[in-house]
């Protein structure tokens, strides 16, 4: 059923009686055409346009908890595509743009909320790269704005914008375009998108190890038996190298916990999205009214999706000296992810040694904004076995050649 | 908070360390492929569960350490010297305190 303000009203008229879920609890099959591991937003992406782009819709999306439940329902929720390579500019500023059709497309209010984001300058030094980093988005198409203190208090009157502040705000950059979206409504739709299409997914099904024959893929061992299918891809985020393992290879991934924390709600006192490159924290306001906020990983490997309060200290540290009025806030709740930090901070999309398995990882603690062309992307090497054009500057195999994308380095974002 | 217990100085907050990432792991020779390099630099395994691990007690000794440690549950189950091979007991053997 199609989602509209004439299906609330036609519900209104009847009890709502006429609700029907989501997506279909599927009844798992013993064999498909794609199998994807991993049902968060890449994963559940990627099984929606195999369907819609490829016609491949004999697919099952296997989750080993509930859909979302990793990184995309544990991030901050921004969007944006302010990155320093054309190669990142393009994978980047093309999910942005899916973003802005997805409610759309997807027939699923996203909350897609473009109120831009302001990356703050507190010092002459951060005034430079800010120039270099806006002008290189410039010249790869995307708009990126220049900004000096008065305009960045415009924007933000909440911010310590005194003489003497802690972390002064001499200027920055904003990219308007970017912004936020409701992370668990980004899983959901496409979820419900890909289940119209005929894909299965299937929640508590854990995958425990591959079927090789002849050395290539045939299928998954899961808690739920075993699943057959001649094409698997793997999105699995901060367990792609446990997977990996299973199937005998490695990646260069480590996965660390990324904290993220929200305040009690309160009346809107901040309506765009701030980063601070000089601190790495990001702060926003959710519609419900929190002060949504994150900021460094816990420099140690971890899969325990909790974070140390020493880091909940210096994230919230750099919050207070940003906005100083929140210190009266209470801290409502707290939890982290898994992220895949690769060493360039680019992504691993396409093939992995083991023929027939595919992999999209290594977003580390910036995969959200990607989800749409993570699973744009992924769908097409499943699909087609090339890799698309977008894909083919983050492949695995840099890691041998050479040849890095390195956006760690090149725009200061910690991923 | 972890509480890392250091070499030298016993159990202290885990923000007066720095994490060095994998132990053990040794450089190719000079003249090994690209395959081999890549993989030196960048493929691990990263596990789930127990990790040997190197650390600094920066804001201490400055002395680097082993730590037998578990990636899911923070647990230090062992730590053994910089030189030491891992310990094939993997089971919690803290150092004592200094006096």
């Amino acid at each position: 059923m199609r989602y509209s303000a004439w299906s609330l009203l036609r519900g209104a008229m009847s009890g709502h009686r006429h609700w029907v879920p989501a997506w279909a609890d599927a009844t798992r099959r013993s064999n498909y055409d794609v199998i994807i591991v991993g049902g968060g937003g890449h994963g559940l992406a990627a099984a929606y346009y195999l369907a819609k782009n490829h016609g491949v819709t004999n697919v099952a999306v296997l989750e080993r908890g509930w859909i979302g439940g990793g990184n995309t329902g544990r991030n901050t929720t921004i969007v944006r595509s302010n990155y320093l390579f054309p190669e990142s500019a393009r994978l980047y500023d093309f999910s942005l743009k899916l973003y802005e059709s997805l409610s759309q497309d997807l027939n699923f209010n996203i909350m897609l909320s473009q109120r831009a984001l302001v990356m703050l300058a507190h010092s002459r030094h951060d005034l430079d790269s800010m120039s270099r980093w806006a002008n290189a988005m410039r010249m790869n198409g995307i708009v990126a704005e220049l900004v000096t203190a008065a305009e960045v208090g415009a924007m933000a009157p909440a911010l310590d914008l005194s003489s003497n502040a802690r972390l002064p705000v001499l200027g920055g950059f904003v990219q308007r375009r970017a912004g936020t979206a409701r992370h668990d409504a980004v899983a959901w739709g496409y979820a419900r998108a890909a289940s119209a299409l005929g894909v299965h997914i299937i929640q508590n099904c854990e995958v425990r190890g591959f079927v090789l024959e002849s050395g290539k893929v045939a299928g998954v061992d899961t808690s739920q038996g075993v699943i057959r299918a001649g094409r698997v891809g793997i999105a699995a985020a901060g367990h792609s190298s446990v997977l990996a393992k299973l199937a005998g290879f490695r990646l260069p991934v480590t996965s660390y916990a990324l904290q993220a924390m929200v305040s009690e709600p309160i009346k809107p006192i901040l309506d765009t999205v701030v980063l601070s490159p000089g601190t790495g924290a990001y702060v926003s306001q959710s519609d419900k009214g929190e002060i949504v906020m994150g900021a460094m990983l816990d420099l140690f490997p971890s899969y325990a999706q909790r974070g140390s309060f020493a880091v909940k200290q210096a994230i919230i540290a750099a919050v207070l000296a940003l906005f100083p009025s929140f210190s009266r806030l209470q801290l409502l709740r707290q939890w982290a992810g898994i992220v895949d930090v690769v060493h360039d901070s680019s992504p691993i999309i396409g093939p992995t040694p083991v023929p027939g398995l595919y992999i999209n990882c290594g977003w580390g603690t910036g995969g959200f904004k990607a989800i749409p062309v993570g699973g744009w992307t992924l769908a097409h090497v499943l699909a087609t076995g090339k890799s698309h054009a977008l894909a083919e500057p983050f492949q695995l195999q840099r890691f041998i050649d050479g040849r890095l994308i390195d956006e760690a380095a090149a725009s200061g974002i910690a991923h | 908070m972890m509480r890392i217990p250091c070499i030298c100085c016993g159990p202290r907050d885990e923000n007066e360390f720095v994490c060095g990432g994998t132990s053990h792991i040794e450089r190719p020779a000079l003249e090994a492929g690209d395959e081999t390099w890549g993989g030196y630099l960048f493929f691990r395994d990263n596990p789930k569960g127990v990790h040997l691990e190197r650390w600094r007690h920066v804001q201490g000794c400055g002395r680097w350490f082993n730590l037998v440690r578990n990636t899911v549950t923070h647990e230090v189950l062992s730590v053994y010297a910089m030189t030491e091979a891992p310990p094939r007991e993997r089971s919690a053997s803290m150092p004592e305190p200094p006096p």
